[in-house]
């Protein structure tokens, strides 16, 4: 996971507005499925929960399966009351954390 | 030596087809039965009302690799009557869950959406969880051209 993850949100908003938040991390969401040239199963290494908190707020969370696509892409919404930062972080089935975060000013 | 007679030969072969395609069905049975686990795991065993949810995915997945999969519940979002959980899984895949979003008052709309994995043409059906304990479900086919969980 050299890849910074890629996050869209506005950089600004109106107090108590609902704004649209966008994700995506690159993980290969190994399904643990799939078999090798030789017929050995290739273990399971998929990003199994996702959390976005504001102001150390939890604000959406998922709970991930092997079903979620490559490079798992996350879409939600927020409601904003005051300026501060979102935290996102990402966990994979080897306890590795990638975690990013945004700042929002709200006038 | 004994030759099979004409009728004997098509009834044998009909008897093939039938067995395989109930070995099929069977296959899809458990498959189904396994999402109505899951389905129930997570409504402790309520059965949840049809409606208040819009599932929107393609009709036709060409690629069963990345399918975009939105979803959304038409329910109050408020401090003390929110969705709080949406479950999504599949029957038709080797394993039913697929993603389990989870909201917050904050989260303002009971909305979400991803990409996801299907193994072949079957339902996605998706259980939403009130924070007053309340269930709703909806279901949608999706037809699978190529299948995306890799051989």
């Amino acid at each position: 996971m050299a890849e910074k993850p890629r996050i869209k949100l506005p950089k600004e908003a109106k107090k108590g507005e609902v704004i649209q938040i966008k994700t995506l991390v690159s993980h290969i969401m190994e399904s643990g499925q799939r078999k090798d040239k030789d017929g050995n199963t290739i273990p399971r290494k998929i990003i199994n929960k996702f959390t976005c908190e504001f102001n150390g707020k939890p604000v959406f969370s998922a709970s991930i399966e092997p079903a979620v696509a490559a490079n798992p892409y996350m879409q939600f919404n927020a409601k904003v009351e005051e300026s501060g930062t979102f935290k996102f972080t990402w966990t994979d089935d080897n306890g590795t954390v990638t975690t990013a975060e945004e700042k929002i000013t709200v006038a | 030596m004994h030759h099979l007679s004409r009728r004997q030969a098509l009834a044998l072969g009909a008897g093939v087809v039938a067995l395989t395609t109930t070995g099929w069905s069977s296959a899809s049975f458990a498959a189904a039965k396994e999402a109505a686990d899951e389905v129930a795991k997570f409504t402790g065993g309520k059965t949840p009302e049809k409606g208040k949810i819009t599932i929107e995915l393609p009709e036709i997945a060409e690629n069963g690799n990345t399918v975009p999969l939105s979803v959304a519940v038409d329910a109050p979002m408020t401090a003390d009557n929110y969705v709080s959980e949406i479950l999504v899984v599949a029957d038709g895949n080797p394993r039913p869950g697929v993603v389990t979003f989870q909201f917050s008052p904050m989260s303002a709309k009971a909305e979400a959406a991803t990409r996801i994995r299907l193994a072949a043409t079957q339902n996605i059906i998706v259980v939403a969880k009130t924070s007053g304990g309340q269930f709703f479900t909806d279901q949608k086919l999706v037809k699978v051209t190529i299948g995306g969980c890799g051989g």
